[in-house]
């Protein structure tokens, strides 16, 4: 790990060294989580007379219910009671905002393993083995699994969008060179270690508390509300800290919340849902994947002309979020490099299968994965080396408009970045190695391949992007913090403490982390789109400056000083020659009757987004990034390693390094594991998920992450005015994962030069061997199962 | 006879008579005890939230090793120590593995961290120094992490092994072995509850063979690393439990020059250094065998046993030529490990009879031998094909050859076809080996499943074979990583 410290960093408005911002802290609960002492919810000791949820679920994939018989059900020894849609004294609606997911299904199931009632029992064991007993009678039809069983039915959850620039057709059939290609890209399973879960305890008059693992409290709070048929006053919704969440909690972890707020509503004992990691796996939504169909126009130096891509967009039964989802592809077909001219198309299509969702990235991952597809394409084609490619295309000064009209005004980090990390992972030598290497090895090849990020800050709903904090000082100087923002492992709790703490010139031991709630602060943005800290941060910054600015004017009157020259640092408070602790100044302002408490609220400045128009300033700003990935194959089995990686990411100036580059090492690791390792197997005609758990969906392990692996941050301050000039983190180092696909592309590629290497992703040793004896002249028949 | 289980807990010993014989530890600790530091992520032994460190007396001393206590039944403790995230905290100073991963970032949501902080806990008591990367990669082979791409959580590792063994988890030790040693002089079959509904552990053969006997519709179990999933994913409702870990029989290993003999119960950790001595594909085999945890608690009995067409033990037996032993309440009977096999998870075993043990035959003078899994993942993963191969060589000819698969047919097979066209052949002679390649079209029908497709399965084994042979003939270019080093005579 390679953390550049700034020497002379100092705070933004006094000139005072940073005390707690840019420190490389440790996570807020890492004592805690090592002891085993971190209460996630099924922790926490629940109330004596908690009955266990269990989800009954359907056999089929699509089709008429005809009957739902749970006598059984209700008969089996522990049962308290059984909630079908019949029970739903509001609406059975659990959806984000179209109104198209229902919590229980009634006439028609949409995938398999759909929710079709719930069983209330004394113990897990008992709900589970009752819920089994349900007897289900659906009219089958074939469901829609695949893209192209979508397009033939065409069935979509959302209308098509498309938006471009320029004349494209021209440019394509006016470019020197020409090629078009189709790219499948597989979906992902977030596989958060903690599976949903929610604890709901009833309250008096209807009122109902509710412990989630949500990366949304305010929208599960409004679900219930909308299912209880209540206002949502009577609804709180509390979250301490998730096992991961990367999206898969962001809108489907309401459902699950919801029922055990609807048996608590019914039975008045408080009701808690815990999936097992399968049924996990079977209800809840994954990544998109995607059928990217493009064509490409281009120069001998491998300079594009005009681009046209329709990416075809499997999003499950119903739109969920598919609709940012696939705007934000959209929005990162683009990559890092520029279309003179370009056409991008979008298919939003409606699968029988369970409700693609938020995952890291957003979507983004997969428009950039198609152009870096792209890039190759071009390479192999014109026979020059992949990163020129890139270069040729990257954007610059004149060159720099997106596909929606917003202008990249960092081409300088991008450029700087990619040169960089060119120079430092000695990738000239490298490739010349590499191929001196595939020139004696018949078997074994290697691969090698840097890819830049640029990826776009802010939510494109514009109304998310607002955020509030609560901070109270109490007597003794301790103090309370809480805001909208939740924590899943991102440590966003610790980076705000460590703001507020630097606010107030605290230790930060005095500053008391606690749990995102609905009645603290209200009408919040999901934790998502990378937005976190931005947002909150600034939230926080503001609640705390504001009692920090009235203890100041009370520390003046005491000291007869003007309250600019009142300083807090070290724990006390400066007036003049006099100081006093921070505490004693807390106590002073109580007896005087200064409020120490306040509520902090931040929008993000000047973004606009017309999506009729397509036009606008969606993002305030880009973070940048780039990888080189290196790898060995073996072209007998399709097996591989990856043998080194070299990373070098912008996030501007970092509030905490270290939990940064945790960000960085993380998101890459996954984005690999999305792109290797990590295959969504439906079964073609029943529509089930055969890849269903751990034991079948493989994530990486420690051995697939390369010893050789060097991971740096590049020093650039945020050129707009975002919390300690930092940049956003969460999202970005996905797709540093690119460079693995893109090099496992290249070793391949090293059978038989200038031949196109039709790989697809998840790069499975499969997929792999595939790709191998394609440039054999040998390939396999199309698979049949999936 | 003993009515309660008894397992060690913090230095004292602990007995249960009360529970459902199908409870699992975990839920044991995290209902019963009140215990939530030990995490479900999967409950089904693939993501390590779970582990915990079970410790048995071994000559005197308690010896550790993570588990997964999702798919471990709490009879399985029966004698054992069990050590669990909350108990290696010392007065408020955290264990140099916390420590470590506390100074290295370690952990992001945290969910994951009190499985890893055991499986490193084990790692720095009972591990080797010095402990190397591959060291630490296989000690988290098991556990998953998803938020940290595990690079502080190998720092932390490396860091905490680094530096002399801290000595303060040596008294705990020393009170577990009175603890156990105490339990472990009863010499009792274990029968806890009543005939209909049981957890059963006989202390002998003829104890278990009389049981089972009485009992033919029990469910033996070994490991419960298969079993334990039908309790917790299958929701199986089985009630009569036989436990084979009071047994001391079934766990004796036996080396002549000629044969390795390995008891039904020798748990894959405890067979891996002799199965290495055979052969280094061997001991890379059993390396990639699941997990620590895995290996750990599973037994090559019930690898045999379980009957599946992707279990990696049965192929590379069957090539290397093994016998097994079975054993109950008729006698004793022997046959080829291959005839065991009959037809998709049905085996030749009577009800009430149990297997014994295994008998492998050893390498030879001018014997070679490769064996090959081939999966999705490199570790922790179940083979889409696993290939093994002996040939004996006549100079540079192919006198005699074995080979078997697992992942191409219903059952671990034998490819005679395939293995008659190899007689005669010339290691040097590339282009002769085709026949051979060719035939295993024949002798191997594979089916399609969401590891691998039919047609993958098929080229590999061709490949595999065409590997075994290359490497044979002397090519070590062919594997992204190197044949480990052995003493193994070709
Ligand atoms: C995470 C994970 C990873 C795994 N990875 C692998 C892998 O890489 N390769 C692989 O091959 N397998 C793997 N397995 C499967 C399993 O671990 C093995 O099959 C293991 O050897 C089973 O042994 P056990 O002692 O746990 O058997 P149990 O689960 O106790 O029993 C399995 C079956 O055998 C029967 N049985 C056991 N012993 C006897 C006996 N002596 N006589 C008669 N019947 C008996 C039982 O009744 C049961 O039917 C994995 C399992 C898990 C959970
Ligand atoms: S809970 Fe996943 S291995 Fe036990
Ligand atoms: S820290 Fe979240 S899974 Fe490991």
């Amino acid at each position: 790990m390679n953390i550049r410290h700034d020497p002379d960093d100092a705070s933004p408005d006094g000139g005072e060294p940073l005390r707690h911002v840019r420190k490389p802290l440790p996570h807020d609960s890492a004592r805690r989580h090592v002891q085993g002492a971190a209460d996630y919810i099924d922790d926490v000791r629940e109330p004596q007379g908690t009955l266990q949820v269990a989800i009954g679920m359907s056999p089929k994939a699509r089709g008429t219910i005809r009957g739902l018989d749970l006598a059984a059900v209700r008969a089996h020894p522990g049962v308290v009671r059984v909630l079908t849609a019949a029970d739903i004294p509001g609406a059975n609606d659990v959806s984000p905002a179209m109104g198209d997911d229902p919590m229980f299904a009634t006439d028609r199931v949409s995938f398999h393993g759909q929710a079709l009632f719930a069983v209330l029992a004394e113990t897990r064991d008992a709900a589970r083995r009752a819920a089994a007993k349900a007897v289900v009678e659906i009219a089958e039809e074939r469901p829609s699994v695949t893209v192209e069983d979508a397009l033939a039915r065409e069935e979509a959850v959302l209308p098509d969008y498309g938006f471009g620039r320029g004349e494209v057709e021209p440019a394509l059939v006016g470019a020197p060179h020409r090629l078009e290609g189709s790219l499948r890209i597989g979906g992902q399973e977030h596989f958060y270690l903690e599976g949903q879960a929610a604890l709901a305890t009833p309250g008096e008059e209807g009122d109902v508390h509710v412990l989630s693992s949500t990366q949304h409290p305010t929208e599960v709070q409004h679900v219930i509300a909308r299912v209880l048929g209540l206002p949502d006053a009577f609804v709180t919704c509390e979250v301490r800290r998730m096992g991961g969440g990367f999206g898969g909690k962001e809108s489907q972890a309401t459902q699950w919340a919801a029922i055990a707020a609807l048996g608590a509503h019914l039975t008045k004992r408080p009701c808690k849902v815990r999936l097992d990691r399968d049924d996990d796996f079977a209800l809840t939504g994954k990544r998109h994947d995607f059928r990217c169909d493009w064509r490409v126009g281009f120069d001998g130096e491998g300079a594009i002309a005009g681009f046209a891509v329709t990416h075809n967009a499997r999003c499950g039964y119903s739109a969920d979020l598919s609709q940012g989802v696939v705007d934000r592809t959209m929005f990162h077909t683009d990559n890092s490099y520029y279309f003179p001219a370009v056409r991008i198309d979008t298919r939003r299509l409606l699968t029988n299968t369970v409700s693609n969702t938020a995952f890291r990235g957003f979507g983004g991952p997969q428009g950039m994965l198609m152009i870096e597809h792209v890039m190759d394409r071009i390479a192999w084609a014109t026979g020059r080396d992949p990163l020129d490619v890139r270069y040729a295309n990257l954007y610059r000064p004149g060159r720099d408009v997106t596909p929606y009209g917003q202008t990249v005004e960092e081409t300088d980090t991008l450029r700087a970045i990619v040169e960089t990390l060119e120079r430092t992972s000695g990738y000239r030598t490298r490739r010349a190695a590499i191929a001196a290497f595939n020139g004696r090895s018949k078997t074994l090849k290697k691969g090698i391949s840097l890819t830049p990020v640029k990826f776009g800050i802010s939510f494109t709903l514009m109304h998310l992007n607002q955020a509030g904090a609560l901070v109270h000082v109490y007597q003794d100087g301790s103090v309370h913090l809480n805001h909208g923002g939740t924590e899943m492992g991102q440590g966003l709790y610790q980076k705000i403490a460590q703001v507020v703490a630097e606010e107030f010139g605290i230790a930060i031991e005095r500053v008391r982390i606690t749990a995102t709630s609905t009645g603290k602060v209200p009408n919040t943005a999901p934790t998502a789109a990378s937005s976190g800290t931005d947002l909150n941060g600034m939230a926080a910054r503001i609640a705390a400056g504001k009692i920090k600015a009235r203890m100041a004017a009370r520390a003046a009157a005491r000291f007869g000083v003007a309250a600019e020259e009142v300083t807090f640092r070290d724990d006390r408070v400066f007036a003049g020659n006099e100081s006093l602790p921070f505490g004693e100044l807390a106590k002073d302002c109580v007896l005087h009757r200064v409020h120490l408490s306040e509520a902090g609220f931040y929008k993000t400045p000047t973004i606009s987004w017309d999506r009729a128009a397509a036009k606008g300033r969606p993002f305030l700003y880009f973070a940048f990034g780039a990888a080189c990935s290196e790898v060995l194959v073996d072209t007998l089995t399709g097996e591989y390693k990856v043998t080194r990686v070299d990373i070098l990411h912008d996030v501007g100036r970092s509030i905490n390094p270290a939990i940064d580059i945790g960000q960085i090492e993380g998101g890459f690791v996954q984005g690999m594991g999305w792109l290797t390792t990590e295959e969504l197997v439906y079964d073609a005609e029943t529509g089930r998920l055969r890849t269903h758990a751990p034991s079948t969906y493989k994530i990486p392990v420690a051995s697939d992450v390369p010893e050789d692996f060097r991971v740096a941050l590049f020093p650039n301050a945020n050129r707009e005015e975002t919390i300690y000039r930092s940049k956003a983190v969460g999202e970005p180092p996905i797709m540093l994962a690119n460079s693995v696909f893109c090099a496992l592309a290249d070793a391949v590629h090293a059978l038989d030069p200038g031949k196109p290497v039709p790989l697809d992703a998840p790069a499975t040793p499969e997929a792999v061997l595939r790709a191998c004896q394609a440039l054999r002249g040998r390939p396999l028949p199309e698979r049949a199962i999936g | 006879m003993r009515e309660a289980i008894r397992f060690g807990r913090n230095g004292t010993v602990r007995e249960v008579r009360d529970v459902h014989p199908r409870t699992t530890l975990l839920d044991w600790l995290r209902l019963g005890e009140r215990r939530t530091g030990t995490k479900e992520g999967c409950a089904e032994g693939d993501c390590g939230a779970c582990t915990v460190a079970l410790g048995r007396l071994v000559d005197g001393r308690v010896v550790y090793e993570p588990v997964n206590s999702c798919i471990l039944l709490l009879g399985q403790c029966d004698g054992a120590d069990v050590v669990a995230v909350e108990d290696i905290a010392a007065d408020g100073a955290l264990h140099p593995v916390q420590e470590a991963m506390v100074t290295h970032h370690g952990s992001q949501c945290g969910f994951c961290t009190p499985g890893i902080v055991m499986s490193l806990f084990t790692l720095y008591e009972e591990g080797e120094r010095p402990v190397g990367r591959d060291a630490v990669n296989d000690a988290l082979a098991g556990n998953l992490c998803r938020c940290t791409g595990y690079r502080p959580i190998v720092d932390a590792a490396l860091d905490a092994c680094a530096t002399a063994k801290d000595r303060r988890f040596e008294a705990h030790r020393e009170a577990a072995a009175c603890a156990l040693g105490e339990i472990a002089a009863d010499g009792a079959d274990l029968f806890m509850r009543d005939e209909g509904r049981f957890f059963a552990a006989p202390a002998s053969e003829e104890s278990l063979a009389a049981l089972l006997a009485r009992h033919p519709d029990a469910t033996i179990l070994a490991g419960a690393t298969d079993v334990g999933l039908w309790i917790t994913k299958s929701l199986m409702e089985i009630e009569k439990i036989v436990w084979l870990g009071r047994v001391a029989s079934l766990r004796e290993t036996r080396s002549t020059p000629e044969t390795l003999t390995l008891g039904a119960m020798v748990s894959h950790a405890d067979a891996h250094a002799a199965l290495a001595a055979i052969d280094p594909d061997l001991g890379e085999l059993m390396r990639r065998f699941g997990s620590i945890q895995v290996r750990a608690s599973g037994t090559v009995g019930g690898n045999i046993a379980n009957g599946s067409p992707i279990g990696d033990l049965p192929p590379a037996l069957i090539a290397l030529g093994a016998k097994l032993h079975l054993a109950g309440a008729k006698g004793t009977r022997t046959l080829p490990l291959e005839d065991f096999f009959l037809g998709y998870r049905q085996q030749d075993r009577e009800p009430g009879e149990y297997v014994r043990a295994v008998e492998i035959d050893k390498l030879r003078r001018h014997d070679a031998f490769r064996c090959f899994k081939v999966t999705k993942r490199l570790d922790e993963d179940i083979s889409a094909v696993m290939g093994a191969f002996r040939l004996h060589l006549e100079g540079r000819r192919i006198a005699r050859a074995r080979i078997a698969f697992g992942g191409m047919a219903a059952t671990p097979k034998r490819a005679p076809l395939a293995e008659a066209a190899l007689v005669g052949l010339d290691l040097d002679d590339e282009l002769a080996w085709a026949p051979a390649l060719d035939a295993l079209a024949q002798d191997y029908r594979p089916m399609s499943d969401h590891r691998a497709s039919a047609e993958y399965r098929a080229v590999v084994a061709r490949n595999l074979l065409f590997k075994a042979l290359a490497e044979i003939a002397g090519d070590a270019g062919l594997r992204i990583a190197p044949r480990p080093a052995g003493l193994a005579a070709e």
